[in-house]
């Protein structure tokens, strides 16, 4: 037992065990509580109060809402592929799971689980394997919606996926790593410009050629998110509810649950690769600071998914389309000439 | 190699979760079949023919055009990382693969083939 | 702990590529070559290739298999529309690749080049796996590079040809 103690391998796991046990659970809380803050700010923006009858202010809301899920009868659709119908709601929540695993929530070692030297890869590994979620719930389903909502979305998903990946290129072009640790350190201190120290943190985002891709990356996980006003997969008034329009219970609220999840995986990447991570005043005194100022920024890029889900349009699907492939992906590729040739001058002159 | 054994365990983590819960729902959740519960749902229609039908061949090309582009990207990756070792050389033959690129890209647009009609 | 890792990805590996060939619903074998694409992932990682595993599922898993299901899916394509004869000579051929394959497996197990020694690691992977990659793709190995772009290039056209087929001669619109 002592020597199984010893063994650098089995204290990494029992480490990465802990947290995962943390994470999962936090997660759990902190998207229920996302789905009545979602609820609640849109009852304000459209003038109404949300929901406000379970418990003081509806708090009790998502317990009541897990509660009817877990007891509502489920329902496969004749002529489903049961397997695939199976599988679907798994591959939903996995991908976010996953990902969690290589962001730095705060200074190494309490608040990161693991440092990989190719974090940000994982990350869009990850993102590429959600398309399979919605292909194979919309198909398996045999429903006309459901196929449909299903093959707009995955079409949706990957095309807006290049510009995001592209638009993570200057930011790699600064920090010189893909680790997302490396990446934060990059972001540590103040702005250095015209020869002087500015008043300002040395994030991404005030770097100018880096400004550009935070859009692109802000647009794009709209998109990946299948949320408006990219929520052409679940147009409500076409598509019933798109992919998942045939499932029930459990395997529904795996689909939400996932989105969610995908919403807080992809915002943290955005804090970490372009808002300076778990950088703030103070975090070099007290450590923990760290992860409040990564929650901080986290909440706030949350609302703001949230903010724009209620007050924007849908767009129509050849407008998303066209935006993705003749908007999106070459102002992102130009983006990178731009910043290769500006920091090569700047290395350099 | 030992910093991916957490990514391994969260991969375990991530399938297990989602299996433990449809595997829980099925026992608790309830279950009273009919074949009018089961037909595929058409707004309270009766479901006509069946749902998998063909689609236009645009959605293919997008998927083959993705391949394309993210094997760009996948390039892009070790160039930007190793971009301050590799200096003026690796800035000009990037610029130029990015270049013989966008020029495949323009023919896109020209051919209309980024269009929905 | 590696040989056994080394171990479970390459059963599940072999598994899997099993699956693809002897499901029947296509999208299953699919589904399988996913999950094979991706324990070999998990080989490439054991091998301290970082890069090249993680690009394995984002081009592999990730993009051409979203191709294969898109294809499979939205044709329809469920059942085999060949019958008798075609399927009897794909048969045919597909036994005749199996043997030499296994001729060609057992000619290098007996010669001892499977189990060659493991090639040293460059020793200059500052930066990790991928920027090592890098500093040799584009320096040393240049050229192939941007013949790269020139087949992706290819590719692009090739797909708008086939996608859009010739144009409709003027006049003899449906």
């Amino acid at each position: 037992m002592a020597a199984l103690m010893q063994n650098e391998a089995f204290q990494v796991a029992l480490w990465a065990m802990v947290k995962v046990g943390i994470i999962l659970g936090v997660m759990l809380g902190v998207v229920s509580y996302l789905i009545y803050a979602e609820r609640k700010i849109c009852g304000h923006i459209q003038a109404r109060t949300g929901p406000n009858r379970v418990g003081p202010l509806g708090l009790l809301q998502p317990i009541a809402d897990v509660g009817k899920l877990l007891f509502k009868e489920e329902f496969i659709p004749a002529g489903a592929n049961k397997v695939v119908f199976h599988i679907a709601p798994i591959l939903a929540v996995f991908p976010a799971i996953v990902t969690f695993s290589v962001i730095p929530m705060g200074p190494a070692p309490m608040f990161v689980v693991t440092d990989i030297n190719v974090g940000l890869l994982l990350f869009l590994a990850m993102s590429s394997l959600g398309v399979y979620a919605i292909t194979l719930g919309g198909w398996s389903s045999n429903n006309k919606y459901a196929l449909l909502g299903g093959l707009r979305s995955s079409a949706q998903m990957i095309s807006y996926e290049l510009a995001l990946g592209l638009s993570t290129i200057p930011v790699l072009l600064r920090s010189g790593t893909l680790s997302l640790s490396g990446i934060v350190d990059s972001q540590a201190g103040n702005l250095k410009a015209f020869g002087t120290t500015l008043p300002l943190p040395n994030w991404g985002i005030f770097h100018w050629y880096l400004v550009l891709p935070f859009f692109i990356f802000l647009i794009c996980s709209f998109a990946e998110t299948n949320r408006a006003p990219f929520d052409l997969p679940e147009a409500e008034g076409e598509l019933v509810a798109g992919f998942h329009t045939e499932y029930s219970s459990m395997k529904w609220a795996l689909f939400f649950l996932g989105e969610y999840m995908n919403m807080i995986v992809i915002c943290s990447i955005m804090v970490t690769l372009y808002l300076g991570g778990w950088h703030g005043p103070g975090v070099d005194k007290f450590a923990p600071l760290g992860l409040v100022w990564f929650l901080t920024k986290l909440f706030a890029l949350l609302f703001f998914f949230i903010w724009v889900r209620w007050t924007y349009p849908r767009l129509r699907y050849d407008q998303l389309m066209g935006f993705g492939w003749k908007v999106l992906l070459p102002a992102s590729i130009v983006n990178v000439v731009i910043a290769a040739v500006w920091l090569y001058w700047r290395a350099n002159a | 190699m030992l910093a991916y054994l957490p990514v391994l365990l969260f991969v375990l983590v991530g399938l297990g979760f989602g299996a433990v819960t449809i595997g829980l729902s099925t026992i608790i959740v309830p279950r009273r079949e009919n074949a009018v519960k089961n037909s595929a749902y058409e707004c309270g229609v009766e479901p006509v023919g069946n749902a998998r039908g063909r689609f236009s061949v645009k959605f293919y090309l997008v998927a083959v055009l993705f391949i394309l582009f993210d094997i760009e990207a996948v390039f892009l990756y070790p160039w930007a990382v190793s971009f301050h070792q590799l200096g003026l050389y690796g800035l000009i033959e990037m610029v130029l693969f990015i270049l013989i690129l966008l020029a495949g890209y323009f023919y896109l647009l020209k051919k209309r083939a980024l269009e929905w009609e | 702990m590696v040989p056994y890792l080394f171990l479970g990805f390459a059963a599940l590996l072999v598994a899997t590529a099993l699956m693809v060939i002897l499901h029947r619903n296509p999208v299953t074998s699919a589904l399988f070559l996913v999950l094979s694409f991706s324990s070999l992932a998990g080989i490439y990682l054991l091998l301290q290739a970082e890069f090249i595993g993680m690009v394995q599922i984002i081009v592999y898993a990730g993009a051409s298999m979203v191709l294969f299901l898109f294809v499979i899916m939205y044709l329809n394509l469920q059942h085999d529309v060949e019958k008798g004869a075609q399927i009897a000579l794909r048969r045919g051929i597909g036994w005749m690749v199996g043997a030499l394959l296994l001729l060609f497996a057992g000619l290098l197990a007996k010669k001892g080049w499977v189990s060659g020694p493991v090639a040293a690691l460059p020793p200059d992977t500052t930066g990790g796996n991928a920027a090592a990659i890098g500093r040799v793709l584009y320096s040393r190995f240049l050229f192939p590079f941007e013949i790269t772009s020139i087949l992706l290039l290819v590719a692009m056209v090739g797909a708008i040809v086939l996608a859009k087929g010739r144009p409709a001669p003027q006049g003899e619109a449906e």
